[in-house]
């Protein structure tokens, strides 16, 4: 229950603003853009649901953006050069991130290093790797791509639920129910609230390390997938800062960034927000894409400030028992 | 301990000469030096010179680290000062451009200090919202061109020379030299050492840690404008795209092959600025090796992970057994 108070703001502030786009362009209220909106933040969508949980873990992933990208080079160069099927390719990738994601993990839990720096290596690792691979874009033509990029649900009103919608969909309801319903969701808050206490009460806190780490790069490399379904290439310069706007998405979704609370259905009303002020600058038209960083900053500082301000309600009684003690 | 002090930095500096001896190797002409026009020319001048916006970057990161702190916002900093230089630089003189650049600069290092020190928000969290946010304020600036000027003052901070020294290199030592003097003439650099040590037990102690650390990210706001300046002075223009992008990794790189912990407390300047100087010199020798630049990229990571391992807590138990030993030695 505890989480629930910064989700509900999250919600409100994304149903506020899109009343308030709805009103002045009544053509965004309509599923057709609604289903753009989620076509085109797939691929956020499911990295930011991993960032949710190494974030609730007291930890951060720098190196989601490259994993993308090397994911999106592997994936285009396997199946149009090397010749590999389509779905060897998939599982070669997402065990290869896997690995990669795993590997990070057990570097910060053995050497005790700061998350934020170990992963920032892997970000070059991952991002020099795929410039090794091939520094030009490469197009994919394997038939099961235009099938996936052309499968749809129609949905009343003209709108479109895509195949890479619907994954992400997926992903991010299993994620939240992960989170939630079983014990490794347990394990990550209690990781994020306290790492002593959780080892002292029995959680395998080097085990737990490499599995987050390993589920964040998998949903990098999912997303990877998803981002070369959307634009039919692979190219290693593909999601630069994409790591980026993850971390910004799981913030104004109400996580906290000291872990230990959160919830993945925040993170994705967060990405949710940021394609909003994304779409209203579409349609606005004569405002740059620049304002879209403006905007994410300006909420950004919101929310972070609302957290420190929980957070310093939340402290106030303990402060004032160990006064009296004194 | 005073006799460990000369043996601090002996790693980075045969670091340095063996890169230097490996880009010999790769490019036989790499120690020649010419003068022409009254300025030196040379592979290894050409180091100094690119390496120094990430020289001043890192030279405010130090003292950021130090108090145990980051400041990611650097590299948006430099977007942002760049692009006020770069409209302003043909109808102001050089004073009014420089005023204008580095009281940006400021007022980003205050907007940092005020998050990190007033409000209590974790380092890495507080500077991503300007990291974010920042180069959006430069592409307002610029209105998302590529401004371009042509004023021969702001031209020669990034092209011209001093005594055949090129005016950036000039400018990078004498930041380093005036940030040691502040720092290392007084006790501000014990102080800000204690700050990242403990900040608790520093601030019972009389430290006025908040100062010390609305300090740290305002000096590192300044030196970033400046190293905004230089970059943008050097190309004649400022792309608030891709000023400054991605330098925030380099220079929290130099700063951790300098030997300063991530962990805060002891922190060395000139070490800091050879991490940099480290940095560029391997650069330039992947350049000079005819390997595709984007090798860069794997290099720097095997480069981090290894420092990274040299500094793990984990090892350092082993690294204190090898300096005991050492000392009984001698």
């Amino acid at each position: 229950m505890k989480g629930l108070p910064p989700v509900l703001i999250t919600a409100i502030v994304l149903v506020a603003g899109f009343a308030l786009c709805a009103m002045q362009f009544p053509n965004i209220a309509s599923t057709r853009v609604v289903g753009n909106l989620l076509t085109d933040n797939a691929f956020l969508g499911i990295v930011a649901t991993g960032m949710t949980f190494v974030i609730i873990s007291g930890g951060i992933d720098l190196s989601v953006g490259s994993v993308i990208g090397f994911t999106t080079v592997f994936v285009a160069l396997a199946i149009e050069r090397w010749g590999m099927p389509p779905l060897v390719a998939f599982v070669a990738i997402l065990a290869l991130s896997a690995a990669f994601g795993a590997a990070m993990g057990a570097v910060i839990h053995v050497f005790d290093l700061p998350p934020f720096i170990v992963t920032l290596a892997g970000m070059f690792l991952a991002r020099g790797a795929s410039f090794l691979l091939s520094t030009e874009s490469v197009p994919i033509t394997a038939p099961v791509y235009s099938t996936v990029s052309d499968f749809a649900l129609r949905v009343p009103g003209g709108g479109r639920l895509t195949a890479v919608a619907i994954i992400m969909l997926t992903i991010v309801i299993g994620g939240a129910l992960l989170l939630q319903l079983t014990r490794f969701g347990a394990n990550v808050y209690a990781l994020g609230g306290s790492r002593a206490t959780a080892s002292l009460m029995g959680v395998a806190v080097g085990r737990m390390t490499v599995k987050i780490y390993m589920l964040s790069s998998l949903l990098a490399g999912i997303a990877g997938i998803v981002f070369s379904f959307y634009t039919s290439a692979g190219y290693s310069l593909s999601a630069v800062g994409v790591e980026l706007d993850s971390i910004a998405a799981v913030v104004i979704g109400g996580t906290l960034l000291t872990g230990g609370q959160g919830s993945v259905i925040g993170t994705f009303l967060g990405v949710l927000i940021q394609g909003m002020i994304q779409t209203y600058i579409n349609f606005d038209g004569t405002l740059s894409s620049w304002w879209t960083k403006i905007a994410t900053g300006v909420l950004l500082f919101a929310f972070i400030a609302l957290q420190q301000g929980l957070v310093a309600l939340a402290r106030r009684p303990v402060a004032k028992r160990a006064g009296a003690v004194s | 301990m005073t006799a460990l002090l000369p043996r601090r930095g002996l790693a980075q500096i045969l670091a340095l000469i063996v890169i230097l001896a490996v880009d010999r190797v790769v490019s036989p002409q790499f120690f020649d030096l010419r003068l022409q026009d009254g300025r030196l020319f040379g592979s290894l001048i050409d180091v100094l010179n690119r390496g120094t916006p990430v020289a001043l970057l890192s030279l405010g990161m130090v003292l950021v680290i130090a108090t145990r702190g980051i400041d990611l916002s650097v590299g948006a900093v430099m977007a942002i000062s760049g692009a006020i230089a770069a409209s302003l630089a043909d109808n102001h003189s050089l004073a009014v451009v420089l005023a204008a650049a580095l009281g940006a600069g400021l007022i980003c290092g205050l907007w940092n200090g005020f998050l990190v020190a007033v409000l209590g928000m974790q380092p890495i969290v507080a500077t991503l919202i300007l990291m974010v946010a920042g180069r959006g304020i430069a592409q307002l600036i610029t209105e998302g061109r590529i401004v371009t000027f042509s004023s021969p003052d702001l031209v020669w901070l990034g092209n011209g020379s001093i005594l055949g020294v090129p005016v950036p290199v000039a400018i990078a030592l004498g930041m380093l030299m005036l940030t040691g003097a502040v720092v290392r003439g007084s006790a501000l650099g014990l102080l800000i050492e204690a700050t990242g040590g403990n900040a608790r037990a520093s601030e019972l102690a009389g430290v006025g840690t908040r100062a010390m650390i609305l300090a740290v990210y305002v000096w590192c706001g300044v030196c970033a404008a400046l190293a905004g300046v230089i970059a943008a002075a050097d190309i004649m223009g400022a792309d608030a795209n891709n000023a400054g992008l991605w330098l925030e990794l380099d220079a929290i790189l130099a700063v951790v092959i300098g030997g300063t912990s991530l962990f805060g407390g002891r922190f060395s300047l000139v070490l800091a600025v050879l991490g940099a100087l480290i940095i560029q010199t391997m650069n330039t020798g992947i350049l000079l090796s005819g390997y595709p630049p984007e090798f860069n990229l794997l290099v720097k990571a095997m480069v981090v992970l290894a420092v990274l391992l040299l500094q793990s807590p984990k090892l350092s138990g082993f690294a204190g057994i090898v300096t005991r030993l050492r000392g009984t030695k001698a």
